[in-house]
């Protein structure tokens, strides 16, 4: 057997019948190999040929009807990304495949790399001929060394069968790919680290402005970064057409998302549904099994440990005009949440990377949040303040109220060091290390009161 | 690390026609160029915004976020355009989040809070996350008094710790350098140093390592910080992390009397302070100067000071070995001037001389019609940047006064010749030792008369029949021209020792006693300016006052290159890094 096939899969081997499996098609048959031949067995380069015979404006302009957004964490409108591009500009153009997927509670890239790397080749030759690159790179973070050596296998292959190197398909057009193997940073999947770091330097995030990727990108040249499922779905906008492709999902939230779900629920796994077509109570209960026998649920982390904790039994309030112009407001329960990019940020949090993470009422939330917080703390690259010093401060606050010597200041300080980290940092990392924080502490206050009950007297003042 | 290149304005020199831009500081609508950070228009509007890893000659990092402040920008109607106020100015939008005025370029209808709640909450909380970690080393920390973290924590600081927790340990007392001592735990991984290595001494040695709190800046492996202009990375380090093993535990700075001079190391001239107390100099630093030198000097050149206070400074004047007054002293080199043929004397000046004493040997030439007289070249290699290719300091104004011959040093080997043959007997040594320009110690011993003005002892103040003490550049004022044609100014820091006396009073008075007539002799150094003015024609309309601290670039018809010295471009842009001015999409 393989390597890929080696672990043990988080997929159902059939799908559940609100599953809608594109990107996951392929890679959750048994027998499916990651090599060419098996691809090309399943259709495989199809879309590029057809790509090819298309002009590059009419791939961009595609893209932008399918509603694609961004699969890595901001969501991002894909085609409004590459619209930034001109190709005519005589600049050199990069594209660059952020395999980098280190976001806690995220597990769907890996997979499409692992079993499925020529979709991806076939997404980044598709998007390069679009985009006027020439040259592409997929990072791949360290901790998937198999992975690097598949897709480098495939790259090989690939460009043996002439679907990628020079004169691609008979085509004028030619591209090189190259993988490019991370150091084990999490920094390194935010898109300006990344492009320092495949640059040969310290993986510190660029101050935007002015280094937008799509300006001064990779040797400060435009540079367009995708996620990697991103980059696999511009092949099934081509093959379904970018009508069909956006009818799947939602207006604001085209075709299908992989939701990942792992945590205290009967059936964890990862599951590729129509964008927009669940609630998180249809993703838990139907979907997912429910709560493990005897619990109840408690919190759900819905887009990776960044996005803002979601408590079972909160209210989500929206406000809508009517036709006569007054206001209406409504009440939603969180289970019935639809589980899109705007309905998860009408309720004050993000659909992220989708790694859904679920807690139960087994679980104390300030074990929960000090188990982020010390992730952050390691991983927070030091470059700018409050970051690089709030981060450890958080971490260093859960960890003593953890060991029983919390202070009645403690959720406040915590409060607060996150609201001084969030917004003022070089890079989302100070949201997304913040954000815990303040949710958890906002939302669970009888966790940490619990905890914060120790008189100051214990504790000698720095 | 990735950073914006210096301001294009700061870059551009002042010549070009920059346009201007509107913005709003704090309500007021003000001008700047096209160009201008955002930080820089601001301090100019009198709005000081505390920062950190900004320097204006490095790119800028944006990191320490001292420099947050709110910024808005014209609101916009339907048809795109700025909605106007009853005064025409647009209507402004602003802008939830903070944004770093350092890296920011002003834009049309720019505008920007530097005082409001929202950006005092920002800079206290900076200041609160830069102390939790910081050790409480200021009372044995050098950069104490001059400490940007103390500054700024009396000012924008809460003044109170919520910090219970342990603090992160990290190196200390690191040697890193020739010079360099690191306290890595009162770092505040501005990057300013590693920005300076790279940036202008392109020597790539100083790098972080480790992520997060725990990041700790250190030299990359088997490299030292050992760069000749290492010191720079002390002066521009915010707090006391980067120490100068010279100046370490020496002196609490605010002790110091600070003095504007220049370096006398080379024909750059770098601008200086001379940090003193009582009769000591305790350190150099660097003055900055975009005409010249930038932020920047050279270390060897900073720390060539300590030889001003060696215990073997000459400290009276003496006449054949004896120690003796000004008064005999002066009268018997007069005595001696003038009782030999002016054919048998020779002058063997120094370009180290400042601009008037080289005036005031050239008076004593002429009044004696003395025909030998040079001054001792200094060739070097230079080294590129701040080190000129001529060890002499005044060259230019040994050329202007006429004491040099043309080219400098063409006579040297003639009044060689001549002493060895006889044809001179008479040698005065004014601040150089003449056996380095071929001269034997016979060879002096049998000189009839051998005059030396200096400040320590060498092989000639001992064949000397006169010796004349007299004063080391940072005890006197006085003026030097640089190898590109800047006037610059001297001035005194500390007395001289002993009965040492300024060097053109010196002279002053060998003229007098030689009865120069009263008219065209200066008594005062007023006069001296006066009368170098007159006579000297790019000095004309000039005097001391008028050179200013910065200098004044004199017309020299010799020079090839006049004006900022080739290196002194402000900040080099780094590589790769895009200009400003064209980075919007
Ligand atoms: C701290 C941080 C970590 C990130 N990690 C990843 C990652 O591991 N993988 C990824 O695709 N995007 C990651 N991102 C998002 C990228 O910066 C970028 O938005 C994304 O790769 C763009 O691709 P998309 O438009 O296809 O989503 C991260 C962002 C931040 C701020
Ligand atoms: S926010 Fe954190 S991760 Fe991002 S640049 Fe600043 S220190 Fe680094
Ligand atoms: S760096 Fe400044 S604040 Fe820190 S110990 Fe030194 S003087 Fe004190
Ligand atoms: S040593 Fe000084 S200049 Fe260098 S990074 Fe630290 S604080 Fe900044
Ligand atoms: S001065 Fe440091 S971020 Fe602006």
């Amino acid at each position: 057997m393989s390597a890929n096939n080696s672990f043990p899969t988080p997929f159902s081997p059939t799908p559940h019948p609100l599953e809608r499996r594109i990107i996951f098609a392929n890679l959750t048959k048994p027998d499916y190999k990651p090599d060419l031949i098996t691809y090309l067995a399943h259709g495989g380069y199809n879309e590029l040929r057809k790509a090819l015979t298309l002009k590059p404006s009419e791939i961009v302009a595609a893209v932008k009807a399918s509603n694609l957004r961004g699969r890595g964490g901001a969501a991002f409108p894909t085609g409004v990304k590459w619209g930034f591009i001109n190709p005519n500009d005589g600049k050199s153009h990069y594209l660059v495949v952020n395999g980098d997927e280190s976001e806690p509670g995220t597990f769907k890239d890996r997979y499409i790399l692992h079993r499925d790397p020529h979709q991806l080749l076939e997404g980044i030759a598709i998007s390069a001929y679009a985009l006027d690159v020439h040259l592409a790179y997929i990072y791949i973070r360290c901790e998937f060394p198999h992975a690097a050596r598949i897709v480098s296998n495939a790259i090989a292959e690939a460009r043996a069968a002439g679907f990628l190197g020079p004169n691609i398909l008979g085509s004028s057009f030619s591209l090189d790919v190259f993988v490019h193997q991370g150091a084990g940073a999490y920094i390194c999947g935010e898109e300006t680290s990344l492009l320092e770091s495949l640059e040969g330097k310290r993986p510190y995030p660029r101050i935007k402005p002015p280094y937008f990727p799509a300006v001064y990108g990779l040797y400060m040249q435009p540079t367009v970064v995708n996620n990697v499922e991103t980059i696999c779905h511009i092949k099934h906008i081509l093959r379904l057409g970018p009508e069909e492709y956006a009818k799947m999902g939602t207006p604001g939230d085209g075709g299908t998302r992989t939701l990942c779900v792992s945590g205290d629920v009967q059936k964890p796994g990862a599951y590729e549904l129509p964008a927009g077509s669940v609630t998180l109570r249809q993703l838990l209960y139907d979907i997912c099994g429910g709560p493990r026998p005897g619990r109840t649920f408690k919190a759900v982390i819905p887009g990776g440990s960044s996005a803002k904790v979601l408590r079972i039994g909160e209210k989500i309030i929206t406000k809508s005009k009517n036709s006569d112009g007054s206001l209406s407001e409504k009440q939603t329960d969180i289970l019935d949440v639809i589980m899109d990019a705007s309905n998860l940020a009408a309720a004050g949090t993000m659909i992220g990377s989708g790694g859904v993470i679920v807690l139960d009422d087994s679980r104390n939330m300030l074990w929960a949040l000090n188990n982020l917080n010390l992730f952050y703390a390691h991983e927070s690259c030091g470059q700018c303040t409050p970051c690089r010093e709030g981060s450890l401060w958080m971490a260093k606050i859960t960890s003593r109220m953890l060991s029983g010597k919390g202070v009645p200041s403690d959720p406040r300080t915590l409060l607060s060091v996150a609201n001084n980290i969030a917004g003022r940092t070089i890079c989302a990392f100070g949201e997304a290390c913040s954000w815990p924080t303040q949710s958890f502490v906002e939302k669970f206050p009888e966790d940490f009161e619990a905890a914060a009950s120790n008189p100051i007297t214990t504790l000698t003042a720095a | 690390m990735s950073a914006i290149a210096p301001s294009a304005a700061l870059a551009s020199s002042p010549t070009t026609e920059i346009p201007l831009i509107n913005i709003q500081i704090d309500g007021q609508w003000m001008q700047f160029p096209k160009g201008t950070r955002l930080i820089e228009a601001c301090k100019k509007a009198g709005k000081f915004i505390p920062h950190y890893c900004y320097h204006p000659k490095l790119s800028s990092p944006g990191n320490c976020r001292m420099c947050l402040v709110e910024i808005g920008t014209p609101k916009l109607g339907p048809d795109r355009k700025p909605l106007l106020d009853s005064e025409g100015h647009p209507l402004i939008a602003w802008n939830p989040r903070p944004a770093i005025s350092c890296a920011t370029e002003i834009s049309e209808g720019l505008a920007v809070r530097t005082d409001s709640p929202l950006v005092r909450e920002c800079r206290n909380a900076v200041m609160e996350f830069l102390l939790i970690n910081h050790p409480l080393d200021c009372p044995i920390c050098d950069q104490a008094g001059e400490c940007r973290l103390q500054e700024f924590s009396v000012e924008f600081g809460k003044g109170e710790s919520r910090f219970l927790e342990e603090k992160v340990k990290k190196p200390k007392q690191v040697d890193i350098g020739r010079h360099i001592i690191l306290d890595d735990e009162r770092c505040i991984l501005c990057s300013r140093c590693i920005r300076f290595m790279q940036e202008i001494a392109k020597e790539d040695v100083l790098g972080f390592v480790k992520r997060g709190s725990y990041t700790t800046l250190t030299v990359y492996p088997g490299k030292r910080l050992d760069n000749n202009y290492s010191l720079n990375t002390v002066d521009i380090c915010p707090v006391g992390a980067l120490t100068s093993k010279d100046f370490r535990f020496k002196m609490r700075v605010w002790f110091l009397k600070e003095t504007k001079s220049i370096d006398v190391n080379c024909g750059t001239g770098c601008n200086i302070l001379i940090g003193s107390r009582e009769n000591t100099i305790y350190r150099i630093t660097p003055r900055e100067n975009d005409f010249v030198n930038s932020c920047w000097m050279p270390d060897s050149h900073r720390l060539n000071f300590h030889y001003l206070m060696r215990e073997d400074r000459l400290k009276s004047p003496k006449v054949n070995g004896l120690d003796t007054t000004w008064k005999s002293a002066i009268s018997e080199a007069s005595h001696l001037l003038s009782s030999h043929p002016s054919s048998k004397i020779a002058i063997l000046a120094s370009a180290r001389s400042t601009l008037e004493e080289l005036f005031l040997i050239k008076l004593i030439i002429e009044l004696l019609g003395i025909q030998q007289h040079d001054i001792l070249p200094r060739p070097q290699s230079g080294d590129g940047f701040l080190i000129a290719p001529d060890g002499n300091p005044n060259t230019n104004g040994a050329r202007l006064t006429g004491v040099a011959a043309n080219p400098p040093g063409a006579q040297l080997e003639k009044i060689v010749t001549a002493i060895r043959n006889g044809s001179v007997s008479g040698l005065l040594s004014l601040g150089e030792d003449p056996t380095k320009i071929g001269l034997t110690d016979q060879e002096l011993q049998k000189l009839n008369f051998l005059i030396v003005l200096d400040i320590l002892p060498n092989r000639s103040t001992a064949a000397a029949t006169i010796v004349l003490p007299a004063c080391g550049f940072a005890e006197k004022r006085g003026s030097m021209i640089n190898l590109y044609g800047r006037l610059q100014r001297l001035n005194k820091a500390i007395s001289p020792p002993g009965n040492a006396r300024d060097d053109w009073e010196i002279y002053r008075d060998l003229l007098f006693s030689l009865n120069s007539p009263s008219t065209t002799t200066p008594r005062t150094f007023e006069e001296l300016w006066k009368l170098m003015a007159a006579k000297l024609p790019p000095l004309a309309g000039l005097n001391f006052g008028k050179i200013g601290d910065l200098g004044f670039q004199l017309d020299l018809p010799w020079l090839e290159h006049k004006g900022p010295p080739p290196h002194s471009a402000p900040a080099p842009i780094p590589p790769k890094m895009p200009q400003n001015g064209n980075k919007s999409p």
